[in-house]
């Protein structure tokens, strides 16, 4: 599927099957009792401001998208979202990140248990060097969830990525003999082995071709039904594609030092952000003009 | 480039004009032949020398055994019985290994994936520096201290003034850095995806080091062991001093032993004269040495091969 099919075919996005139906359901135009929320997020790698005022709300079963040029702190925002941000040295995050209103950046609040509730796939699958199955029981594993029959739940896991079929005769062997896509939706079946409440996607396309992508999105859209997503892409026709609501951030130079802070524009729904953007940078943006 | 700029007028279209004025014919390049061979024979100098060891072996050994028949060798008594040898050789460095591969590891553990950058630019050239300190005054250490402070005055055993137990421990000691550094270059090369992927799930700092960095980690790990154990079956003047120069058979780490590697510095003292049986028998201990480091080599490979895993 050719990209710039699937943009002139929006919105009806006929090759995704009968879950784009599904992507043309009335939405309220706020998240009403969001999962998340960020409320004056500031991000700061040592002395430079990675990220400014980011206030953003993420629907419960919806997929947000979050689109913008390079350098404009969109995956910054979203390591925030699971305190992944936590392992990078000289990271500062000032602001709430609420988490059912909860601030999980509170000092009380354990990073391990909040990336228990909120998964997160990789922009390049980075599946574990171990089998197939492995992949799979390690999270249950180590977070020590009761698991009556770990094959069930390898299974169900594998399922819901919809990779079962593919790979049900070979879950000993090694997970680097999947092809890149597999590899992927092995990391998504990964992620929704825990059980979690939130799934955080940073461009979890952009290492794979466009049939894989295809997939992974078909799975996106599959996936909402369950779970909370929050997507980082780089491909705007992915996110008018997949998601519900998109946040369209930017990068402004400082005028002294000319390190790039990164902002966000425009939060709206996204037939509303592709089709009247509210604003001039956006629709620059979306029509190709710049990034 | 410059016949290609006059021809600019005519443009590139002129196919004809372009191919004569480029020159694409094989130059000889002397500089990177010389490089070339330079390079090869470094590379072969290490195998050529090691099977110039091994057919420097060969000769005298064949000669001792033409004169000791293989039982009196392989023996645990007698005057060339070599067996006592190898069990103290393997006891020192089974006790070497019981204090380095802990050690090693946790050190390269905590390097790699709890150490703030400052500490571990601190100390990793600080390990790497014990790796330095000359094995006499290890033996020394041995000697003077572990033996008779820590051995007999602090923990009270029953131990001889050589000792297989203070050989072996400093043993370990003098291997750590070698296990450390080695096992910590391995751990830093694996790529940082796969601990954020581990954390990502849920999991802590220790079981994304001991279930995701350590296995993938494996085979730099077990080279680092090898290494390290080749290191303290190799290991002479420790041995020699600490250990003691009574050939005897023991499995009791408190009782004074000679080592393969102790015993041929102590007979390489010079009395025995060249063709002598005491001195081919300096020889066949050798190259059992060398056969028994080469086997566990082997072994050690092949344990890798099956259980690392590639990523």
């Amino acid at each position: 599927m050719a990209s710039a099919t699937s943009a002139d075919t929006f919105p009806n996005m006929s090759s995704l099957g009968e879950a784009h139906v599904d992507n043309e359901r009335r939405l309220p135009a706020k998240p009403v009792n969001p999962v998340m929320e960020t409320r004056d997020l500031n991000v700061f790698y040592g002395d430079f401001h990675a990220v400014h005022d980011v206030n953003l709300s993420y629907g419960r079963h919806e997929i947000t998208a979050m689109i913008g040029p390079s350098g404009c702190g969109k995956s910054t925002v979203l390591r925030c979202l699971n305190r992944m941000n936590d392992l990078v040295p000289g990271a500062r995050v000032d602001g709430e990140v609420l988490y059912h209103g909860q601030d999980i950046y509170e000092k009380r609040v354990d990073p391990i248990a909040v990336r228990t509730q909120i998964g997160m796939v990789f922009q390049k699958p980075n599946p574990f060097p171990k089998s197939i199955y492995d992949n799979i029981a390690y999270g249950p594993r180590v977070t020590g969830m009761k698991v009556d029959n770990m094959d069930d739940l390898v299974e169900e896991a594998l399922n819901g990525a919809a990779l079962w079929d593919e790979v049900k005769d070979k879950l000993k062997q090694s997970a680097y003999g999947l092809s890149g896509g597999q590899q992927q939706r092995l990391c998504i079946a990964r992620t929704i082995a825990t059980k979690p409440d939130v799934i955080l996607m940073d461009e979890p396309c952009s290492a794979l071709d466009p049939i894989a992508t295809a997939r992974v999105e078909d799975l996106m859209l599959t996936l909402r039904n369950e779970y909370t997503i929050i997507v980082v892409t780089h491909n705007m026709q992915q996110a008018a594609r997949v998601s519900d609501r998109t946040a369209f951030f930017t990068a402004r130079p400082d005028e002294t030092t000319g390190n790039r802070t990164g902002l966000l524009v425009e939060y709206d729904l996204t037939s509303t952000i592709f089709s009247a953007p509210g604003d001039k940078r956006t629709e620059d943006y979306i029509s190709g003009r710049f990034g | 480039m410059s016949t290609s700029a006059t021809a600019g007028p005519t443009g590139p279209s002129s196919g004809t004009g372009l191919s004569a004025a480029v020159d694409l014919s094989p130059k000889s390049r002397p500089g990177e032949r010389v490089i070339t061979v330079v390079l090869q024979l470094s590379a072969y100098a290490s195998i050529a020398i090691t099977f110039g060891i091994i057919a420097a072996l060969i000769q005298p050994v064949t000669e001792f055994f033409s004169e000791v028949p293989f039982g009196d060798f392989f023996a645990f008594d007698g005057t060339y019985a070599v067996l006592p040898l190898v069990t103290a050789t393997l006891m020192v460095t089974l006790i070497a290994l019981l204090v380095a591969v802990p050690l090693g590891l946790g050190a390269a553990l905590y390097l790699s994936e709890y150490a703030s950058r400052r500490a571990r630019k601190i100390l990793k050239p600080t390990v790497e520096l014990l790796a330095g300190v000359p094995s006499v005054v290890y033996g020394f250490f041995a000697l003077t201290f572990v033996t008779p402070t820590l051995l007999q005055e602090i923990l009270a055993l029953d131990v001889g003034f050589t000792n297989a137990l203070a050989a072996g421990l400093v043993l370990g000691v003098m291997i750590i850095p070698t296990i450390a550094s080695l096992a910590e270059d391995a751990f830093s090369a694996v790529p940082q995806a796969m601990r954020q992927g581990s954390l990502a799930m849920g999991a802590n700092r220790m079981q994304t080091s001991l279930r995701v960095v350590f296995p993938a980690a494996l085979s730099g790990v077990a080279a680092a062991v090898v290494l390290g154990m080749s290191r303290a079956i190799g290991e002479t003047m420790i041995v020699t001093l600490a250990a003691g120069a009574l050939k005897q058979f023991s499995l009791d780490p408190r009782d004074g032993m000679q080592t393969m590697t102790g015993f041929m510095a102590t007979t390489a003292g010079g009395e025995n004269p060249v063709g002598s049986v005491a001195y081919n028998n300096l020889f066949a201990v050798g190259m059992l040495l060398f056969v028994i480091t080469l086997v566990l080599n082997l072994v050690s490979i092949s344990f890798v091969r099956r259980f690392r895993q590639v990523y």
